[in-house]
């Protein structure tokens, strides 16, 4: 149960066509996210696969069965808003045995499974409040609850961490990795916030402008991305991209070099520059650096205790093993083995 | 306005006009009440004695008064159920997307804007009369007798038109709560499995509590004292079939030229409306807070 195929899928509002046709498929068990920039697509390829939205083509199959007319109750999806969409004048266990309720489940069941799934949550303590007397981290909780009970075929979550705090957001990371490592079902997950697509997926989809840029696994995306697009967007600080005659040595249009594969040193190196802005995180320090190569300042990752001044003459030495080259169209060049 | 001199700067100047509102309160209601216990009325001269509770027994113990307390509350009761229901309903195909929305939207909120006597006189003579009106003429083509609304369904051609000018306010009170649902709980309903019934009923009920509770709160006040309806059409008539509080009030003081007994049922009215309004308040006042 939980294996989910997208064929030639296609929406459209009126004219304008929000996702052009796609393929994808989610195998059983696996924890996918959706990410890209605001406005690409990725709630509403969502809630084409919860039945939120019809589809304009194609066929969304779900354990192989064509389920693309079917009702959203029956698809056997369970979904996290990123409003959590509680109901606000049910108390929390009546929040979370409402899919029960509404399936009609035995009294006794229903406790049972509303016991069980307070216990995973934590929320053995608030069964009895209104949603509005929670905080925001547990009224997430909630919510995932009242997913966990159906026990569905595949979880569907939109942004669910964009409204809580950073810290929060941190912890319930850790315990969404955590439940779909204990229940091992299909987890679809959206999100815009790449750290979160990078820790807690198992395959990441980059989308942009309703269009998929590429699928694989975090360190896939990170190591050979397919695209300009893909290069820019996973990775932060973002990848330093150059174009022109730098480019041409290595027989590309575009060359790109993440700013951990650059050495930084003050007596030499291949590009000369002058250290801008720095920013100290502590563990690394991240120098902005401006060079004759490239009209933006190149980003350089180095040690937390080094410490250049602004202005200081430094010079770069790209890792060549780790360069990645892009012809004209912006496409990964393969490297010449 | 949190310190000291602010508040009692702030105190000193509302004065004038919570002063005004007082004394425009406070004037009609003790003269009310201090012509309830006197004689006075117009057509007998003299003097106006003093005389107890004398009004009141004779304003109670009268026929029409038993009969006058049950139309009231039949027609504020008709009228709420009606307009609660009604407004729902109206509400709820309001807010499905149609072509012409805004235009449709303004023709449900017209009849509030029209008067209560000319509404009234409009549905006595254009629809109601038995001989010329819109549903006589449709009876006629049915080959049925028309009916005589005013003389053989008095109060509930009254409580009709009450309603229809009424369910106007409803449906727009209603209609607003309703826009400020969020479309994610429905949504998350529908992927719990619940069909469009349990939708409204665990969902949609409870969002609009707070302002059915509010539609019956001030719907309430206001049918209380509804007047002009009834004069225009029935007087209060037949007999008193369609006689409220309000119009025997109006009949003992202006028809029957008896301040002291009209006062007598002012004092009355007042405080039936303040009971009505306490439970009311009790009942369904809870959902107000939170
Ligand atoms: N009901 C709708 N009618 C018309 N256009 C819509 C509708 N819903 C979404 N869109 C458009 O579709 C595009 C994709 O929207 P979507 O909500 O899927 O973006 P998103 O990737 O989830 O963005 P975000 O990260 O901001 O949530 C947007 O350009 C949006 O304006
Ligand atoms: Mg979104």
């Amino acid at each position: 149960m939980g294996q989910i195929e997208l064929k030639q899928v296609s929406k459209s509002f009126g004219t304008v066509e929000v996702i052009r046709p796609l393929d994808l498929s989610i195998e059983e068990g696996e924890f996918v996210v959706f990410v890209g920039p605001s406005g690409c697509g990725k709630s509403t390829l969502l809630r084409l696969i919860a039945g939120l939205e019809d589809v304009t083509s194609g066929a969304v199959l779900i354990d192989g069965e064509d389920a693309t007319g079917t009702a959203p109750a029956k698809r056997g999806l369970a979904m996290v808003f990123q409003s959590y969409a509680l109901y606000p004048h049910m108390s929390v266990r009546k929040n979370i045995a409402f899919p029960l309720r509404m399936a009609k489940l035995d009294k006794n069941e229903q406790d049972r499974r509303v016991e069980e799934a307070a216990r995973v949550l934590n929320l053995g303590d608030y069964l009895d409040r209104r949603p509005g007397q929670l905080s925001g981290g547990q009224r997430q909780r909630v919510a995932i609850g009242r997913a966990i009970v159906r026990e569905p075929a595949a979880f569907l979550f939109d942004e669910p961490l964009s409204n809580l705090d950073a810290a929060l957001r941190v912890g319930m990371r850790l315990e969404i990795s955590e439940l779909h490592k204990r229940l091992r079902t299909t987890m679809i997950y959206v999100t815009h916030d790449q750290v979160e697509a990078m820790t807690m997926a198992d395959k990441i989809v980059v989308l942009q402008a309703g269009v998929i840029e590429q699928v694989g696994s975090p360190l896939e995306l990170y190591q050979r991305p397919r695209n300009l697009f893909v290069a820019g967007f996973i990775g932060s600080p973002r990848m330093n991209l150059i174009e022109g005659p730098e480019a041409a040595k290595y027989d590309a249009h575009t060359i790109g070099i993440r700013p951990e594969h650059i050495e930084i040193s003050e007596s030499q190196g291949s590009w000369k520059g002058t250290v801008g802005l720095s920013e100290h995180l502590g563990a690394d320090t991240f120098f902005h650096v401006q060079c004759a190569v490239s009209p933006t300042p190149i980003t350089v990752r180095a040690p937390g205790e080094m410490i250049l001044k602004y202005g200081a003459e430094v010079h770069l030495t790209p890792r060549t093993q780790y360069l990645h080259r892009f012809d004209s169209e912006g496409l990964r060049k393969n490297e010449p083995s | 306005m949190a310190t000291k001199a602010s508040r009692s700067a702030a105190r000193l100047m509302i004065s004038p006009a919570v002063i005004l509102l007082l004394g425009w309160m406070l004037i009609p209601l003790g003269m009310t009440l201090y012509f309830s216990f006197l004689r006075y009325n117009l057509i007998i001269p003299g003097n106006h004695p003093f005389v107890g509770w004398e009004n009141y027994h004779w304003f109670v113990t009268d026929p029409s008064f038993n009969a006058a307390m049950i139309n009231t509350l039949l027609l504020v009761g008709g009228v709420l159920l009606i307009t609660v229901l009604g407004g729902i309903g109206f509400a709820l195909l309001l807010d499905q997307p149609m072509w012409g929305q805004g235009v449709i939207r303004i023709m449900v909120i017209a009849p509030f804007f029209v008067m209560p006597t000319v509404s009234a006189l409009v549905w006595k003579n254009m629809f109601m009369n038995p001989v010329n009106g819109f549903f006589g003429h449709i009876a006629h083509g049915l080959g049925l007798p028309p009916i005589d609304f005013f003389s053989q369904i008095p109060l509930l051609s009254i409580v009709l038109i009450v309603s229809w000018q009424w369910l106007p306010f409803a449906t727009l009170i209603l209609f607003t709560a309703l826009q400020s649902l969020d479309q994610e709980q429905l949504e998350a309903a529908e992927m719990d499995g619940a069909r469009f019934g349990s939708r409204f009923a665990f969902i949609v009920l409870p969002h609009l509590a707070r302002a059915i509770t509010v539609v019956i709160l001030i719907q309430t006040i206001f049918l209380l004292s509804i007047f002009a309806e009834i004069l225009v059409t029935t007087n209060g008539g037949p007999g008193t079939a369609t006689t409220n509080l309000t119009y025997l009030i109006y009949v003992s003081s202006l028809l029957q030229y008896d301040v002291g007994m009209g006062s007598a049922g002012g004092v009355i009215a007042i405080i039936l409306a303040n009971i009505v309004a306490i439970f009311l308040m009790r009942m369904i006042g809870k959902n107000l807070d939170a």
